[in-house]
């Protein structure tokens, strides 16, 4: 499982986001208590964990959701502050979240163009944006959209998720936030959008997705992080991981099988 | 890999009923046809196969729920059947046209409820806004006044969309319930306009041109030039329309099918036009030309169909109904484009009332504001706008308008009682929704 994806990618030199010791509490429950991550660019960073560890408080912190209430937030190595969607938006951040954010009235260009429509004269460029949508489309090889001007209503769940993402992309993004691409898809649409994933890595972008999956996440993962109870108690590549590791991580915070060839104590990667 | 792989997989993988299997085919199927296109622009040997390939996507379409104004249309010559054989009068010129011109003041305010009915929302007051427009125009133009008919009606319009940005603003700003804001409404404009019009007051109408708007009509010659002009543009921006995405390399419908389109729009627009020029007056009088009521409704089609189809504005209008929080997310500032349209919503209601008292030559305390906005919701509904928001077209309301029209001067050509009247509008009523509910119900079993 784990050898399944020997990557060739660049783990570049520097991390495209780096959080440092982020903590957030809502009144006198801790979300987060001093989490760090790194999320190189061109890799996928799996963001794993159970119910309540706080994967999606962490996101929504990078997303300008919630501001943290310590700590830094480091992109493209710039100290930066993210306080709305919109900072992060400028920064280069999409989030795909779960329920995907699409309006079923609309076709797929209108979706994917939705806030940020090209105009002409002062009116809808419905013909630049069909173009633009279409060559988004065909650049991250999503072939299962036939008709870019059939309403999202219309579509399969496989066929929605990869129209949030291309969305997602289409704005020069540098970081894309998937919240359980996977969650809700049978099996062929499972692959279409994880191989989508992949090729998000590929043009270079840095991926975090979330997921329960863990199939999923051995599938495409170049890096795991592992949020237990707001803390991280493990990250690295994701071939120090197996499933049995990740599991434990998640559970009970450690991990007391044979470590083999040195894989990194828990909470130790990120300094 | 290539798509047929693709539809298998989906197949397999999907434990989805073979119906839906099967639609989804038909549309990659449709979509491949359009895909056919891409590359080289379609000759003229391709005509027949795109126009095959337009009829597949349309049937397509309607399976999938999308009917459109299909359903209406089928009601109209329906209704129209029904009521020929009962009375040789309905389908008579003169009679079409006064049907037309009855109905306009539903079309008019139900173009400003599809507004808010594709916001998601609800007015319930537009039919007393109109009352109050109705009153402000009368009021301006009465001797004492004596404003030019055109600063009343400005007025009047003003004054109908503030009323609309007033309760748009209590809705967005306040978060109060729409239903409840212009429940509000319908009582408390009943109040004003009885108020403006003081006790057991029929104010008539003596400005000549505020009347002529519904009784008065346009030279034949008139007519014939409106139309012509009308069609004239609707060609040239079809066909250019058509040729600029052929150019760009994009799917564009068959060359047959845009001379249809432009065929349907001219034989249509020619057949208004000789409806209207025959004389439909009675004994001494000759009535004839088209009502400059006519126009007045087809400019506000127009108009609101262009800011709905190619405005940001219009494209938010939609968005905002269809998913909030995709639109919410995506920027777009919610309260701004709600407001604005209760705004337009009032203002389209407004100028209905103007048609209303331009018609009776007159406006007194005993407008009934409640059931126009009844008539007026199931206008919109009739015609295919959803009342659950995202869904719905100006067109609608004018279609819808038709439909109502059509029952209630069929029933009073009848001499059926207003009783009878009023139980069968609500079963059109009801019979529309459902129509529209089991559709889009149907649709949706997709995911």
């Amino acid at each position: 499982m784990t050898t399944s994806t020997a990557r060739s990618r660049s783990s570049g030199t520097e991390p495209l986001l780096q959080l440092r010791g982020i903590k957030k509490s809502f009144g006198a429950v801790e979300a987060l208590a001093g989490v760090d991550l790194d999320v190189p660019a061109g890799q996928v960073t799996a963001l794993v964990g159970d119910n309540g560890a706080g994967k999606s408080v962490l996101v929504k912190t990078v997303a300008g959701i919630h501001e943290p209430d310590a700590g830094e937030i480091y992109f493209e190595g710039r100290h930066v502050r993210i306080r709305s969607p919109h900072d992060s938006a400028a920064l280069g951040i999409e989030v795909v979240y779960q329920d995907l954010a699409l309006c079923d009235n609309l076709d797929v260009v209108q979706n994917m163009f939705l806030g940020r429509e090209d105009l002409r004269r002062g009116l809808l460029d419905e013909d630049a944006m069909e173009r633009a949508a279409r060559k988004t489309l065909a650049d991250l090889r999503v072939r299962t959209v036939r008709s870019v001007r059939q309403q999202v209503e219309n579509l399969s769940g496989g066929q929605r998720q990869s129209v949030a993402v291309a969305k997602a992309v289409m704005w020069n993004s540098k970081l894309v936030i998937l919240d359980e691409p996977t969650a809700a898809l049978g099996v062929a649409q499972t692959r279409q959008v994880l191989d989508l994933v992949e090729r998000l890595a590929d043009r270079g972008l840095a991926v975090i997705m979330i997921s329960h999956n863990l199939n999923d996440v051995f599938r495409v993962a170049d890096r795991l992080a592992v949020l237990r109870l707001g803390e991280m108690v493990g990250a690295g590549p994701a071939s120090e991981f197996d499933s049995q590791r990740a599991v434990e991580l998640m559970t009970t915070g450690r991990y007391s099988g044979g470590s083999n060839h040195g894989a990194p104590t828990p909470a130790e990667d990120g300094r | 890999m290539t798509s047929g792989q693709d539809a298998q997989e989906n197949d397999r993988a999907s434990g989805e009923e073979a119906a839906e299997r099967k639609r989804q085919l038909d549309a990659v199927e449709q979509a491949d046809e359009l895909e056919d296109d891409d590359g080289a622009p379609l000759e003229e040997g391709d005509d027949e196969r795109s126009f095959r390939a337009y009829l597949r996507g349309w049937w397509t379409q309607i399976r999938a729920g999308q009917s459109g104004v299909l359903p209406v249309v089928l009601g109209v010559i329906l209704i129209g059947i029904i009521f020929q054989t009962q009375n040789a009068k309905f389908l008579s010129p003169g009679n079409l046209v006064n049907l037309l011109v009855q109905g306009a003041v539903y079309m008019l305010i139900g173009m400003g409820e599809v507004f808010v009915l594709l916001l998601g929302e609800i007015d319930l007051s537009l039919g007393y806004v109109a009352g109050i427009g109705a009153v402000v125009v009368t009021e301006l133009v009465q001797p004492g006044t004596n404003w030019p008919w055109y600063l009343a009606i400005l007025a009047a319009l003003v004054v109908t969309a503030a009323i609309g940005a007033l309760q748009g603003s209590l809705v967005t700003r306040l978060r109060l319930p729409s239903f409840v804001v212009t429940l509000a409404g319908l009582l408390g404009w009943q109040g004003v306009m009885i108020k403006l019009l003081g006790t057991g007051g029929t104010i008539p109408i003596q400005n000549k041109v505020v009347n002529s708007i519904a009784n008065g009509t346009m030279s034949r010659l008139g007519g014939w030039i409106l139309i012509g002009v009308v069609v004239v543009l609707f060609a040239f921006l079809t066909l250019r329309q058509d040729g600029l995405r052929r150019r760009s390399g994009l799917a564009a419908p068959g060359r047959i099918i845009t001379y249809l389109k432009i065929l349907v729009v001219a034989v249509a627009g020619v057949g208004v036009v000789l409806l209207s020029n025959v004389d439909r007056g009675v004994g001494p009088y000759h009535v004839q030309g088209m009502p400059w009521v006519f126009p007045v409704v087809f400019g506000v089609l127009v108009l609101w169909s262009f800011l709905l189809g190619r405005t940001r504005f219009g494209r938010y209008i939609y968005a905002i109904g269809g998913n909030a929080e995709a639109a919410r997310r995506a920027g777009i500032n919610l309260s701004w484009v709600r407001t604005v349209g209760f705004t337009l919503g009032a203002l389209s209601a407004g100028l209905g009332g103007i048609v209303y008292a331009s018609r009776l030559q007159s406006i007194s305390t005993s407008f009934d504001g409640g059931t126009i906005v009844l008539y007026v919701v199931a206008t919109a509904v009739i015609g295919g706008t959803s009342l659950f928001g995202g869904r719905g077209h100006p067109l609608h309301a004018v279609l819808g308008g038709v439909v109502i029209a059509a029952i209630v001067n069929g029933m009073a050509l009848l001499g059926l009682s207003a009783a009878i009247q009023l139980i069968a509008t609500a079963i059109v009523l009801l019979a529309s929704i459902t129509v529209d509910v089991v559709v889009r119900r149907r649709g949706q079993t997709a995911h």
